[in-house]
C-alpha cells in the first residue's frame, strides 16, 4: 500500500514535469524538465520493483540515472559549444569573442 | 485467479498512468512547434516507454530503449536541429477525409486483432507452451546461466548474435571512416571563429604557435 501511494505521488510529479516540458517558456526549463523526468523514471522503477516484490531491477534504475546524467551534460554541451568534442582553442577564442 | 488479479491491480493502474502519459507526450510532440521542445519531449517519451517495458518484464528492451532512445537519439536529433531551423514551419490546416477514413479503418483492424491475443502472462498462450517451455526447462540443465534471455541470445543463438554484432561493428567502422578518423580523437579541424586570425585554422597548433601567430 505504501509503495502504491509512493508510485501515485511519483506519477503526479511526472505529470507536473511533463507540463513544464510542454509549456516551459525557456530552453533551460525544458532541459531541467527532461532531467528531472529522468530522475522520476528512476524513482518509479525503484518503487515498481518493490511493488511487484522483485527489487532485482534496481540496477536498471542505476543505469537510467547514469544515462540521464550523461544525456543532460551532452545537451548542455551542445548548446554551449555546438559540438560534442570542442577543441580548447576554439573555446578560448569564442569566449574572447563574446566579451569583446 | 481473482487473487492474482487483486495483486496486480496497482501495477495495472500504474500501466494505465504510464500509457496515458505516453499518449499526452505524443500529442504534444505533434502540437509543439519549437523543435527543441520536441527533442526533449521525445527523450521523455522514450524514458516513459522504457519504464513501461520494465513493467511488462521486458528488461532488455527497456535497457536498449533507455540507452538508444533517451541517450543517443536525443543527441542525434539535437545535432540535426542545430543544422536546420529552431522552429517548425506553420502547417496550413486542411481537411482530408480520405486519410481519416484510412486511419480509422486501420485502428479498427488493429483493435480487432487484439481480441484474439492471449491474456498477459497466460500459461496456455502459444508463446509459453511449445518452444518457450522447452527453453525454460532446458536452460538450467544445458547452460548454467540464471537469465534465460541471456542464455538464448548468447548460447542457443550464439552464431546469430555473432553475425548481428559483426554487422553492427562493420556499420560503425563505415560511419567512422565516413565522418573522418579525427572525430574519434576529438581533434578534428575547427571552423575558424575569427577569419582575421589565420592561425586559428590550425586546430592542432599549440599555445606557443597561437601566440606567435598573433604577434604580427
Amino acid at each position: 500500500m505504501m509503495f502504491a501511494v509512493a508510485a501515485f505521488a511519483i506519477i503526479v510529479a511526472m505529470v507536473l514535469t511533463l507540463l513544464r516540458a510542454i509549456l516551459g517558456p525557456t530552453l533551460y526549463d525544458r532541459v531541467l524538465a527532461g532531467n528531472s523526468f529522468g530522475t522520476k523514471t528512476v524513482l518509479l522503477l525503484g518503487v515498481m520493483g518493490y511493488l511487484t516484490g522483485r527489487p532485482d531491477f534496481l540496477d536498471i534504475a542505476l543505469l537510467y540515472a547514469l544515462i540521464n546524467f550523461v544525456g543532460t551534460i551532452a545537451i548542455l554541451k551542445f548548446f554551449r559549444y555546438k559540438d560534442l568534442s570542442p577543441v580548447m582553442g576554439d573555446v578560448r577564442s569564442s569566449n574572447k569573442g563574446e566579451t569583446s | 485467479m481473482s487473487e492474482y488479479a487483486a495483486q496486480t491491480s496497482p501495477i495495472l493502474l500504474l500501466d494505465l498512468a504510464l500509457l496515458t502519459l505516453l499518449v499526452v507526450t505524443a500529442f504534444s510532440m505533434m502540437r509543439v512547434r519549437r523543435l527543441f521542445a520536441v527533442v526533449m519531449l521525445s527523450g521523455i517519451y522514450s524514458l516513459l516507454s522504457a519504464a513501461f517495458f520494465v513493467s511488462l518484464d521486458a528488461v532488455d528492451v527497456a535497457f536498449t530503449e533507455a540507452a538508444v532512445g533517451a541517450g543517443i537519439s536525443t543527441v542525434l536529433m539535437l545535432s540535426a536541429m542545430l543544422l536546420t531551423a529552431r522552429r517548425e514551419k506553420p502547417v496550413v490546416p486542411g481537411h482530408r477525409p480520405l486519410a481519416l477514413v484510412v486511419v480509422l479503418i486501420t485502428t479498427a483492424a488493429l483493435f480487432y486483432a487484439t481480441i484474439d491475443m492471449p491474456g498477459f502472462g497466460d500459461p496456455n498462450a502459444p508463446a509459453n507452451t511449445y518452444v518457450g517451455q522447452a527453453y525454460v526447462e532446458q536452460t538450467p540443465k544445458d547452460i548454467e546461466v540464471p537469465n534465460i534471455v541471456t542464455a538464448v541470445l548468447a548460447s542457443y543463438r550464439g552464431y546469430d548474435t555473432l553475425g548481428e554484432t559483426v554487422v553492427i561493428f562493420t556499420a560503425g567502422i563505415a560511419v567512422m571512416l565516413l565522418l573522418g578518423a579525427g572525430s574519434v580523437r576529438g581533434g578534428r579541424k575547427v571552423k575558424d571563429p575569427n577569419p582575421d586570425e589565420p592561425v586559428a585554422l590550425q586546430s592542432a597548433g599549440t599555445q606557443e604557435q597561437l601566440e606567435k601567430g598573433r604577434a604580427p
